[in-house]
């Protein structure tokens, strides 16, 4: 080390220059023995290289090819698989232990849910599970830095706004919010309910007319940039050495195995042996050997597990049960409103299903709401429906909120909500069909804001085989085979 | 109410985003000494190094934690009021009970005493310069009579602090938070919940990228606050100022082209 030090400080290098002169080699004073040891060391290496259970190839090979075996392959490079792939390396003993590999495949993460989404966070659920991965979140957020910091990189900004979530809700779904209230509070959430009168004092701004009661979030409640988040967990997990790969999933190799349930049905077992990666923009694909798989797709998962034959078997079996997660379209509402609510403006959620949120301090904010079922827009591409926003959306906006009588829509995009048809909540854990394959999906817009308690927990699956931190075995995959939904209690 | 102010200071602050990214760019943090810049320059080459910043900053972050440890034998044993006390002087800080005009605040080798109050809670409390953060605050939790709160230059401060202030939402009427290093307006925006907030500092805040809207978006905010340490007008270029300097750059630039 010291000599490389000596070597690379130019003082050293200065002084070096002259005493050169007075010999013809500095052959002398080397030692022999230690060339000998050196061209060793080389021919080891080269050894270590060419054995079994190694990447070396005597040919030339494509550049940003995945690694030809891994521990563990992460299907989804959004902000769910990054915090996996964290997570896993966090946990491993020995650094270098395991070869995490993360598959993303689009470089530009321009259809990716993670930066089309909010980034809201909230503890306002009803259910205690989605409560304390929140607040364990939140915890993760608080402690970011001394979680993703690269040395000799600049600190995470998060650019979190601790503005609080806002709840409204209406004569009949004022009792809802009351259990949910006192479930928070013994979670753990600093929630406060408001009365209509209280709510007029706190935000003048409002028009109170259909609210029967409020509840509003003190502490580890707000927004933040989603895009950082990421970020700083893909740089992070890259320190550790996780290997980034772009690429698309195109099929497993699996070995199946028949075995009669109790019923008397055959079902097939598989174990996935290699995940096909194909290149983007070329056909070449390369198998990825590897003992444990994490379906981390978002929107895309419910396509990957169709690619294991789940949801393909005959219609009473197990394995005909489709896996719930497809993509839906929501649209996200750029406003400009001079006059509209200021600095206390918090993330507001009327019992009608708008939702609106500053951003910035321009007067500038963001709104939305989910369509009806029925009324579902085409999943095929991310085009805007603006009319959607002067038919559904503006009117409910204005009527709580007179101000946005005169508003000007700025700016509008759509994003995928990896929805969860059966019972909108995450879906953890292994599928009894596939012996090998974690899923992690189907959060239904709450994934940014679970991210880091979620990859904490699937790494604790995979490394210590069972949850120590939250225990999330109500979010298995058993539910949707029983078909015993867990549902949030909700206002709107 | 204040829009129609709000609105021209808005105009003024978008007009020069520019100014404000340049200073975005400076503020993240004071200049490095020149051994903390030959450590970063090494740790690029070195292993060693780099565990050696670890362990720096591992230390940092432990004498941190010490100071913030929650004195629950203290509380226990004493009471709430004992235990919130013996902390604030255990870091170096001051209080005033209520009632009462004495200040209690440890001696330059850090000894202290105080006498117990009979029934008045801690009312005062200047914790500027000390290493106060989120963990320290759950010592002065219950003290709900507290009415004035000093955080002068508290490097630990940040935004996730401001937001747990809430639980002194039905005292507290003075807050001092100037020269506090990670305070930004995602932090300022948590103190809508202290409804009965009189008088803000929030000077000498870095990280803050118009002081001047901020103010105003505050005072809007809390309508019987006095936000003080800010000019309405800091943070925005003056017009008058900056129309000469482009019509400047613009010779200047047409005078470069034609030589």
């Amino acid at each position: 080390m010291w000599r490389r030090l000596f070597a690379t400080a130019p003082a050293f290098r200065a002084q070096k220059a002259p005493c050169r002169s007075f010999k013809s080699s500095r052959r002398s004073d080397k030692d022999v023995f230690e060339e000998v040891e050196d061209q060793f060391r080389a021919f080891r290496k080269k050894a270590v290289k060419a054995m079994p259970g190694s990447d070396w190839s005597p040919f030339e090979l494509t550049p940003g090819l995945p690694p030809e075996r891994a521990d563990v392959v992460i299907i989804g490079g959004g902000v769910v698989g990054w915090s996996i792939a964290y997570w896993i390396k966090r946990k491993e003993r020995t650094r270098g232990a395991l070869r995490v590999v993360v598959v993303e495949k689009d470089p530009t993460y321009s259809q990716a849910s993670t930066v089309l989404s909010c980034g809201g966070i909230r503890q306002q659920f009803s259910l205690k599970e989605n409560i304390l991965l929140s607040l364990e979140s939140a915890d993760f957020l608080r402690n970011i830095n001394k979680h993703l910091w690269v040395t000799n990189e600049d600190p995470v900004d998060l650019q979190f706004n601790h503005s609080g979530y806002l709840f409204l809700a209406s004569e009949k779904s004022a009792h809802v919010m009351e259990e949910n209230y006192s479930t928070q509070r013994y979670a753990g959430a600093k929630v406060v309910l408001l009365s209509p009168s209280q709510l007029k004092e706190r935000f003048p701004w409002m028009n109170t007319e259909g609210v029967a009661l409020a509840s509003l979030g003190l502490e580890n409640e707000g927004w933040f940039d989603p895009w950082s988040l990421l970020n700083a967990f893909r740089r992070k997990a890259l320190s550790m050495g996780v290997y980034q790969c772009f690429g698309e999933v195109t099929g497993f190799r699996y070995s199946t195995q028949i075995a009669e349930v109790a019923e008397g049905d055959f079902v097939d077992f598989r174990r996935i042996k290699c995940v096909n990666v194909r290149m983007p923009n070329s056909l070449e694909y390369q198998p990825v050997e590897c003992p444990v798989v994490v379906n981390a797709a978002g929107a895309n998962s419910g396509k990957i597990a169709a690619m294991l034959g789940i949801g393909l078997g005959p219609e009473e079996s197990v394995s005909g049960i489709p896996f719930p997660v497809e993509p839906r379209k929501r649209f996200v509402y750029v406003v400009h409103c001079p006059d509209g609510p200021g600095l206390d403006t918090p993330f507001l959620i009327d019992y009608s299903g708008v939702y609106l949120r500053r951003e910035g301090l321009g007067g500038n904010y963001i709104a939305g709401m989910s369509p009806e079922e029925t009324e579902e827009p085409d999943i095929s591409n991310l085009d805007v429906d603006h009319e959607f926003f002067q038919e559904k959306v503006w009117h409910h906006l204005a009527h709580r909120i007179p101000a946005f009588e005169k508003l000007k829509v700025s700016s509008a995009w759509a994003g995928f909500y990896d929805y969860n048809t059966f019972d909108q909540n995450g879906i953890l854990g292994l599928h009894p069909l596939v012996a090998n394959m974690y899923f992690a999906t189907g959060f239904s817009g709450h994934g940014l804001q679970q991210s880091p308690a979620v990859g904490r927990a699937i790494a604790e699956l995979i490394l210590d085989r069972g949850y120590k931190t939250i225990d999330l075995s109500a979010f298995g995959i058993k539910r949707i085979i029983k078909k015993k939904p867990i549902l949030e209690r909700n206002i709107v | 109410m204040a829009a129609p102010l709000v609105r021209h200071a808005m105009r003024r602050c978008l007009a020069h985003n520019c100014a404000v990214t340049v200073r975005r760019g400076l503020r993240s943090g004071a200049t490095p000494s020149v051994f903390t810049r030959l450590l970063l320059k090494l740790d690029h080459y070195f292993y060693d190094v780099e565990s050696f910043l670890y362990l720096k900053e591992w230390w940092k972050t432990k004498v941190v934690k010490f100071q913030n440890k929650y004195f629950g034998y203290v509380q226990k044993r004493y009471g709430a009021q004992i235990g919130a006390a013996y902390y604030i002087l255990a870091i170096k800080g001051s209080f005033r009970f209520a009632g009462q005009s004495q200040w209690f605040r440890p001696d330059s080798t850090g000894m202290f005493s105080f006498m117990r109050s009979p029934h008045g809670q801690i009312e005062e409390v200047d914790l500027s310069g000390t290493l106060i953060n989120l963990n320290g605050l759950g010592n002065l939790i219950s003290q709900n009579k507290l009415k004035t709160l000093s955080l002068r230059g508290c490097p630990e401060v940040d935004d996730w602090f401001l937001a747990r202030l809430h639980v002194f939402r039905d005292s507290l009427v003075e807050l001092d938070l100037s020269d506090c290093t990670h305070v930004t307006v995602g932090g300022l925006a948590a103190l809508q919940n202290l409804r009965k907030l009189k008088r803000l500092d929030i000077s000498g805040l870095p990280r803050l990228q118009c002081p001047g809207l901020v103010r105003i978006l505050l005072e809007e905010m809390l309508p019987h606050c006095q936000v003080i340490g800010v000019e309405s007008e800091q943070g925005m270029i003056q017009p008058e100022r900056q129309e000469p300097t482009d019509i400047d750059d613009a010779s200047t630039q047409s005078g470069l082209r034609r030589s």
